[in-house]
């Protein structure tokens, strides 16, 4: 197993790189944020058209079914320029676990994520920190089905989503749900978030479930659930090193070109030694994020891959970021400047599917610590 | 190919378990059990002569060399099978030696052929032992400010001057030295890259006591030493091409020092085994370092498959830095988890805890690590 890109896979990041510097700059992001929204219907028509909501879809469901590597260097790419998309939520995230579950019922609705007919918020999260097993969220038996109640919180995405995937407590376990988000009894409470991207709190009181709307099992939803997620934090992983590299790009630029003492103020050995040492932590990152997008193609077990990657990233972007505004100075604080983009997306993408010491506890047990 | 491979992989193992002694699958690590090899080596087993002389014949204790040099000739992906099959069996390295991770390199790439005839094939048998002579007292981090000279006698060189740091250079039976052939020129002009038999007359050495108790450095003098300049590798005056290549192999052999150290396992169950109850912060330390341990070794895998297409130049830098940081980092830690345990020196942490402060200095300091880094990589001024 070889963590160099495949040609396919240089292939495939020069066309994403070259679509989103001309469609989805960093500028568009900035341009949603003062418009007051958090999602361009077009820009994600567009990237569904190129394929790219299909990357984990079966080409017989109509998708382009190129894997989680694939999957990863579409993330990093977006992750360069901020791009806001469900990509994560709909593309990975829902698109694996429909696949898990792989029932006709599943199979549309794996084409409809293709087609870019349907997107998806993942309703996982009741506090503050990622924790799946803490869910409290009960769906209680009622004839045929289920009524949901209960609150979930940082559901990314779901201000414009038309679905969502809802993990609930049921009799001897968990149940994965896919209900849609008009459903009576459903209530969204939408933040402005500090990256100006979707999530809010949803409320959910005797919300209506049939069996068709479970995914998997009943009180077995993290079979499904778990995978899903994986896929995601290593989608996630990749963007957060694609957003440490838009950030380290920006600040390696400023490096070369602001001119303070008579000379750029990349000649100091103060911050030439730093940048040197973020880059350094950059590419130690970007092979633990390669290694978790082959290894969920290997279809190995990937949670201590798919964590090391997490928590890599979650890491490597905080620095990133920290650094890039200070060697930037007062500008790096000036709204005005980007940079501080980067860095209020990194904090929140720090904190989705799990943080770095979520994932580090991960990695201690399966290392037998 | 995959299946060429596993066809690989099966025969390996099959003749690794033929031919490695019982003693050489103790899964030891660490100074005492190296073969390091040398007219004045001297085994400390029957196992382990018979183990280097059948990896030898084999072509493996240098396996990706060619083969009429003394290799085996074997591909990235066959080696990356080689070494796996070793360390799941526990086997010892058969040899290791600077002639192996430094000289022959370098030989490879940029002696002619009857040098690399003359030369490789003793290294590979385990029969000739190198040493380094690069730093001098004044040439530390500013290498290229050696000031040993190397004088032009007809077909010799006369050579004077002093040597620092040459790692068991008592040992050695040869040096690759550093001399300067052009005074006159700028620095990085006037330097050559020779090979001087250490039982010349006029060189003699002197180990130099570390803070570890041990003495793997020397100080080597070179007083009237007359060497053939056919010994010369690459061009008179353009040895520092030579010198840059050699350091960037040194610093990826350096930069895999984090690794293998503790048998392959994971620092913390390591840990946990010294020291009941192991400290929540030593703990959470340890967690943090075991995840760059993993990532840092996937960092070198891709590196090392890089270079199979394309040299990875000053990008060794930043594998040499990241690597010996997180070295001492380990055994800072195992010090630490250990506590009183660890502090007297039969108790035989020490040594090799203050073995690792010189990763970040040998081989160039993590800091110039980083000025390369900074120039070459990212390509800031200055």
């Amino acid at each position: 197993m070889s963590l160099l890109p495949t040609d396919d896979e240089v292939m495939l990041a020069d066309a994403a790189r070259g679509f989103l510097d001309a469609a989805a700059p960093i500028g568009h992001l900035r341009g949603l944020r003062d418009s007051g929204t958090t999602h361009d219907p077009a820009l994600w028509t567009e990237i569904c058209t190129m394929g790219w909501a299909g990357v984990l879809v079966p080409e017989a469901q109509g998708g382009s079914d190129m894997g989680h590597a694939a999957a990863g260097v579409l993330a990093r790419e977006m992750g360069k320029t901020l791009v806001s998309s469900p990509f994560l939520s709909t593309a990975v995230i829902a698109a694996t676990a429909l696949r898990k579950v792989a029932d006709y019922r599943a199979q549309e609705a794996l084409g409809r994520i293709a087609r870019g007919e349907v997107t998806y918020a993942i309703a996982v999260d009741e506090g503050p920190k990622h924790a799946p097993e803490a869910t409290e969220l009960h769906a209680k038996p009622d004839g045929n089905g289920f009524r949901l109640t209960g609150t979930k919180r940082f559901v990314v995405d779901a201000g414009f989503a038309d679905r969502a995937l809802v993990l609930a407590r049921t009799g001897a376990g968990m149940t994965l749900f896919d209900v849609p988000l008009d459903r009576d009894g459903m209530t969204l409470a939408s933040k402005s978030m500090i990256d100006a991207r979707d999530a809010g709190d949803l409320y959910l009181d005797g919300v209506v479930a049939t069996g068709d709307d479970i995914l998997g099992q009943v009180d077995d939803g993290m079979t499904v659930l778990t995978p899903a997620l994986q896929a995601g934090q290593a989608a996630l992983a990749a963007e957060m090193i694609g957003l440490a590299a838009g950030a380290f790009a920006k600040t390696v630029g400023y490096l070369q070109d602001r001119k303070q003492f008579g000379v750029p103020i990349g000649a100091f050995q103060s911050l030439q030694h730093r940048a040197a040492h973020l880059w350094t932590e950059t590419e130690i990152t970007l092979s633990a994020i390669l290694n978790a997008g082959r290894i969920l193609d290997n279809g190995e077990d990937a949670t201590l891959a798919v964590s090391l990657a997490k928590a890599r990233a979650s890491k490597t972007a905080e620095l990133a970021v920290q650094e890039g505004v200070q060697m930037h100075g007062g500008i790096g604080m000036t709204d005005a400047h980007d940079i501080g983009f980067f860095m209020k997306r990194a904090r929140v993408a720090a904190e989705w599917l799990g943080d770095y010491s979520y994932h580090a506890e991960i990695v201690a047990r399966l290392r037998g610590f | 190919m995959e299946h060429d491979l596993e066809t690989f992989r099966a025969e390996t193992r099959v003749w690794l378990e033929a031919n490695c002694p019982p003693e050489m699958r103790d899964s030891a690590q660490g100074e005492d059990t190296i073969c390091w090899g040398g007219k004045n080596w001297a085994f400390t087993s029957e196992a382990q002569k018979t183990w280097l002389d059948r990896m030898a014949a084999k072509g493996w204790t240098v396996p990706t060399w060619p083969q009429e040099y003394g290799g085996a000739g074997l591909n990235r992906a066959q080696d990356k099978i080689l070494t796996e099959e070793l360390q799941d069996m526990g086997a010892r390295l058969p040899l290791q030696s600077f002639g192996i991770w430094m000289l022959g390199p370098a030989l490879l790439h940029f002696g002619t052929h009857e040098q690399k005839l003359q030369y490789l094939p003793p290294i590979a048998r385990g029969e000739i032992r190198w040493c380094q002579g690069y730093s001098e007292p004044g040439a530390g981090s500013d290498l290229a400010s050696v000031q040993t000279r190397a004088e032009i006698d007809g077909d010799m060189y006369v050579v004077n001057g002093q040597k620092v740091w040459t790692s068991y250079a008592d040992k050695a039976d040869w040096i690759f030295a550093l001399v300067r052939t052009d005074r006159e020129a700028p620095k990085h002009k006037g330097i050559s890259f020779v090979l001087i038999d250490m039982t010349t007359p006029g060189v003699t050495t002197r180990p130099i006591r570390l803070i570890s108790g041990q003495s793997p450095f020397c100080e080597t003098f070179f007083d009237d030493v007359r060497s053939p300049r056919a010994q010369r590798v690459g061009e008179e005056n353009r040895g520092w091409d030579v010198a840059k290549y050699l350091l960037n192999h040194e610093r990826e052999m350096i930069s895999g020092g984090g690794q293998g150290l503790l048998g392959g396992r994971p620092l913390g169950a390591v840990l946990s085994e010294i020291s009941d109850n192991l400290d929540p912060t030593i703990r959470a330390e340890a967690t943090a370092c075991e995840i760059d341990t993993l990532a840092m070794a996937m960092t070198l895998d891709r590196y090392k498959d890089q270079a199979e297409t394309t040299e990875i130049g000053d990008a060794s830098a930043m594998l040499k830095y990241a690597g010996t940081e997180l070295n001492k980092r380990r055994y800072e830690l195992m010090m630490k988890a250990k506590g009183a345990d660890a502090l007297a020196w039969e108790d035989g942490e020490a040594e090799g805890w203050l073995r690792t402060k010189a990763n970040s200095i040998e081989g160039g300091t993590s800091e110039v690590m980083l000025s390369i880094i900074s120039r070459r990589v990212l390509g800031l001024p200055g």
